[in-house]
């Protein structure tokens, strides 16, 4: 790997200006934000507004038409870019959890770790039945997927993302595809993860969660960041109308 | 604040079987490679009675009995034809007919496979010439590619000095392979799109490369849902392998019309002896067709 002249003490993400079309559709009109090690930012705004397009373009899984993602202080937008090590450092959980069906969930976890980073079984197994732990699932290690609940098999999917060591987790509306009853034991997962210092990027729609856990919350709407802040000022003070309408809609 | 379902009107009681009186889409299973329609074949052969196809052998058997009852070669003297040569073309006809299949299907899944991975490569210049290639042959008429093979290979190579010559039922397996390899080729490529997108993803997140994520990931979870197109696609090819008969090999039904020959061609033999080689081909088949159906029901469920 290139040298990174990075310090913890500057943003562990910072996104400059970033646009991203998908065809004639431009989804993120100019996008900036900074995120410091250990922050938990927020990002809402109504469907269709490019949050999660602009939280996958972090881990690359979309690339960007113009400006700059660093993570790290490593570029993102960069046709050399080594993915691989990008994604060691940023974990992903996604709406649809998106578990391996055809492995427990212990082997969910493990699976990763030993096969990419090539770390020893014994003690990747011990690390994932902590991890287990730390989600609530004792006793399910050995449940497939599908016979899990959808909020167990989020939790399945964080404590995967989180076996691989990353520095950033970014949620993509985790608790959207989830029945009520169990959307609880996953913001609590989350929770618990940003408690211990973890830094977090989630697009969600869980107003009040955001508003208990995040140092900071965007929102975007068309493409464009049209107002941010600390959750104390966000939810009472709003002072664009396109943030206030779509809180007055949400709360 | 909860809705009850059932305030919708038309629609009953919720339980296992909710019933209505609307009109339903009902879920489509797709769960196995391809289009519904590719089990054709093994439906068609599964729905087979096997009595109805004991009767009919019984009234092809008694039909030269009764139209030509006044000559003095008489069916009993077909049937006992037929019991003399049976041996012999079963051993010698149709144990070639079940290696042509064996051998074609090994060749077509191997380069089928391929080929398939080739459909899905991220790269053009191996994606694009693995579709020309797997729809030129999936959609060729067999007996078409069996002639080409026939006269385009030589009958004969000759490594150094020595001179290795090439059976006629060497070059129809090749010829055979070329339509199963792009019939695998659609069933891989099929199998691997039908894994939801959200598999790559997680995979990618996780730092997987593209190798990596088809090997250890996609594979494993769409193998299964291959295998009863794939023999499906066994009992098609063992069904078509009478065809190399006009090439000349000498599998059942080739040696079937020699032993009629030296029988002196009486028009008793026609029914039992072709009458038999569809039997043979039934029993082969049929069980191949209901495995297959079974399997099909198992993984669909099963995911």
């Amino acid at each position: 790997m290139s040298i990174h002249n990075w310090e913890a003490s500057q943003p562990i993400i910072s996104i400059n200006d970033v646009h991203k079309s998908f065809g004639a559709l431009e989804v993120l009109k100019g996008v900036s934000l900074d995120v410091m090690k250990g922050e938990v930012i927020c990002v809402i705004g109504p469907s269709g507004s490019g949050k999660s397009t602009l939280i996958r373009c972090i881990n690359a899984l979309n690339d960007i038409d113009s400006g700059s993602i660093k993570v790290e202080g490593r570029e993102v937008n960069d046709p050399d870019l080594d993915k691989l090590a990008l994604r060691k450092k940023v974990g992903m959980v996604f709406q649809q959890y998106n578990l391996f069906p055809h492995k427990t969930a212990l082997e969910n976890i493990m699976m990763a770790p030993v096969k990419v980073l090539k770390q020893p079984k014994d003690e990747v197994e011990k690390r994932a039945r902590t991890l287990i732990k730390r989600v609530n699932l004792e006793g399910k290690e050995d449940g497939y997927p599908g016979e899990l609940s959808g909020g167990q098999q989020q939790r399945v999917a964080i404590a995967r993302s989180l076996a691989m060591n990353p520095d950033v987790m970014l949620f993509d509306e985790v608790t959207a595809a989830l029945d009520p009853e169990t959307v609880k034991e996953v913001l609590v997962a989350i929770k618990n993860l940003a408690q211990d210092g973890m830094t977090c990027i989630l697009v969600t729609h869980e107003m009040g969660f955001a508003r208990e856990i995040a140092d900071h919350i965007y929102f975007t709407d068309r493409g464009v960041i049209v107002e941010h802040g600390p959750p104390s000022s966000f939810f009472t003070d709003a002072k664009d109308p396109r943030t206030k309408e779509f809180l007055s809609q949400i709360l | 604040m909860r809705l009850s379902l059932t305030s919708i009107p038309g629609v009953g009681a919720i339980s296992d079987r909710a019933t209505t009186d609307l009109p339903v889409l009902k879920p489509y299973a797709a769960d196995y490679a391809g289009k519904p329609g590719d089990l054709l074949f093994s439906r068609w052969v599964a729905g087979i009675s096997p009595w109805a196809m004991l009767i009919v052998f019984v009234i092809v058997l008694a039909w030269p009995a009764i139209g030509m009852a006044q000559s003095k070669y008489t069916s009993v003297h077909a049937l006992e034809a037929l019991w003399r040569w049976l041996p012999f073309l079963m051993s010698k006809g149709f144990t070639l007919n079940v290696l042509i299949s064996f051998l074609t299907m090994s060749i077509g899944t191997v380069v089928g496979v391929m080929l398939g991975l080739g459909q899905i490569s991220p790269l053009k210049a191996i994606s694009k010439p693995s579709w020309f290639i797997t729809q030129l042959f999936r959609n060729s008429p067999w007996l078409v590619l069996l002639f080409i093979v026939m006269l385009a290979f030589p009958f004969e190579i000759q490594i150094g000095d020595r001179i290795i010559p090439i059976p006629d039922w060497i070059k129809a397996v090749v010829g055979l392979s070329l339509p199963i390899m792009a019939n695998i080729s659609e069933i891989v490529r099929g199998g691997i799109q039908s894994v939801p997108t959200g598999q790559w993803e997680a995979a990618n997140s996780l730092a997987y490369t593209r190798q990596q994520t088809l090997w250890q990931i996609i594979l494993p979870q769409c193998f299964k849902r291959m295998i009863p197109p794939w023999m499906n696609w066994y009992a098609i090819l063992t069904m078509a392998t009478p065809l190399v008969s006009l090439l000349g090999v000498e599998e059942i039904v080739t040696l079937s019309r020699q032993a009629m020959e030296s029988e002196d061609n009486h028009p008793e033999l026609l029914a039992p002896f072709y009458g038999f080689a569809l039997c043979v081909f039934f029993v082969y088949c049929y069980p191949i067709a209901r495995l297959t159906l079974a399997l099909e029901r198992r993984y669909v469920v099963k995911q």
